[in-house]
């Protein structure tokens, strides 16, 4: 305080001695206005340091965290997504592959029961089958029998007729069978 | 002849008194300095109040240029100081805004027609103001220079792994270095803002004059005309740009300030 009054009074004796020379010098060097200056400047620059420390710039130092925070956990939350979406498509996949063994076990079991079904079916109507034919030849075998029997009966018959129309004497039914008997093959 | 009147190139740092004040025997009158000092701590307030009235995730305009502005300086004095200077950010911060705006304000156009207590003024070319806030940066440097390393503080004037019969040179230019610190802070400042305006005002005074002469003359004074554009578009990147040197200057000294210890 005191000094300041001591370079007021000292300029303004300065001023009175130069007169004309120090009105028209710089203003920067004029020590009048030296204490206002440092007065308002102390005011101003306080007033605004007191301010910025104390509410604008931690407001916006907190909203660009705030921010910064938010992308992060935003980061976070998509590779967290991407993760699930990742094991969803492996899931799938998975089950994708499970089903088709799966459905190629279905067939090939179904297969191969269908084959055994045939090869008993098949069986089976070979079975029939050659019952069918042992009974069909034991039929034919009899009725071949029975027809050279005939054949055998009309060539008796036959030779029996034969006989009278040329002796004039009918052999015996025997007599003529065995005749014929002795000619055939069989 | 067209009632033109040329002031001289120092009439614009002139200390006009607005509002007479004293406390106790000391004159602390409302006075065109203080006026814009003022003009631009309540333009700043105003920006900073727009800007952070609704802290938004997604920012408005006002508040993506307070963040532009706020991450260069936080980048600023994290690149220089470190870690620790957080605490000194606040106070970068104000240093820097405050003189972007004194330098700014100081560049625009004065109404003609009005008081030249009125006319527009540039606190950051007295001496006086950036000598003080030099002081500022410079006691803050050596009181936490001497609370962070005590008088292991002292080692930033005896650098080491050098011979011993350079100490005492060494020592000497380390303490005169030191010493000058504040003044070329405070000097280039002022020096820049005063040299600035005052080629400013010749330029102007220049193309006043010629048209003043009249006749074939006056087709002369586009020239000046010209070169007042030019110089004030450089204005504008000196304003700027010394604000930011003193920021970054006192990052530097608040960095030695803190890692002393280490030299």
């Amino acid at each position: 305080m005191s000094v300041f009054a001591i370079i007021s009074s000292a300029a303004a004796a300065a001023e009175e001695v130069h007169g004309e020379a120090a009105s028209a010098g710089l203003p920067q060097l004029d020590p009048t206005w030296w204490p206002s200056q440092l007065f308002w400047l102390a005011i101003t620059f306080g007033i605004l340091y007191a301010l910025m420390s104390g509410k604008f710039l931690p407001a916006i130092g907190g909203a660009i965290e705030e921010r910064r925070d938010r992308i992060a956990d935003d980061l976070d939350q998509a590779s967290e997504f991407k993760g699930q979406a990742e094991k969803a498509e492996q899931d799938y996949v998975q089950a994708l592959a499970d089903a088709k063994a799966k459905a190629q076990g279905i067939a090939a079991d179904t297969r191969t029961e269908v084959d055994a079904e045939i090869a008993k079916l098949q069986a089976e109507t070979d079975k029939e089958l050659e019952k069918q034919l042992g009974v069909a030849e034991a039929r034919i075998t009899e009725m071949k029998t029975k027809a050279a029997e005939k054949v055998r009966d009309a060539a008796a018959d036959t030779a029996r007729a034969l006989v009278e129309t040329l002796i004039d004497e009918a052999p015996t039914q025997e007599a003529a069978t065995r005749a014929v008997s002795s000619v055939s093959s069989d | 002849m067209f009632g033109l009147r040329a002031e001289g190139p120092m009439e614009q740092f002139q200390i006009l008194p607005i509002v007479d004040l004293h406390l106790g025997s000391i004159d602390i009158s409302l006075t065109n300095s203080a006026l814009w000092m003022i003009i631009g701590t309540g333009a700043i307030c105003l920006f900073f109040l727009v800007a952070t009235r609704r802290a938004a995730l997604i920012p408005s305009r006002a508040q993506s240029m307070a963040e532009v502005i706020y991450e260069f300086v936080s980048d600023l004095v994290r690149d220089t100081i470190g870690a620790e200077g957080r605490k000194f950010f606040p106070y970068v911060f104000t240093l820097f805004i405050f003189i972007l705006a004194m330098n700014l304000f100081g560049l625009l156009p004065s109404l003609p027609w009005i008081a030249h207590e009125l006319h527009t003024f540039t606190p950051t070319s007295h001496l006086i103001v950036t000598l003080a806030l030099a002081m500022v940066t410079i006691t803050i440097v050596i009181v936490y220079g001497f609370y962070k390393n005590g008088l292991g503080f002292l080692r930033l004037f005896w650098p080491s792994g050098l011979p011993l019969w350079l100490m005492p040179l060494l020592c000497l230019i380390e303490v005169i270095s030191f010493l000058s610190r504040p003044l070329s802070l405070a000097v280039r400042l002022f020096a820049n803002m005063f040299a600035g305006h005052v080629i400013l005002k010749l330029f102007a005074g220049f193309v006043v004059s010629l048209i003043g002469a009249g006749g074939a003359v006056m087709a002369f004074s586009i020239a000046p005309f010209l070169g007042a554009i030019a110089v004030t578009a450089l204005e504008f990147l000196v304003a700027a740009l010394q604000a930011y040197v003193f920021a970054v200057l006192t990052c530097i000294y608040l960095s030695d300030a803190a890692h002393a210890a280490d030299h």
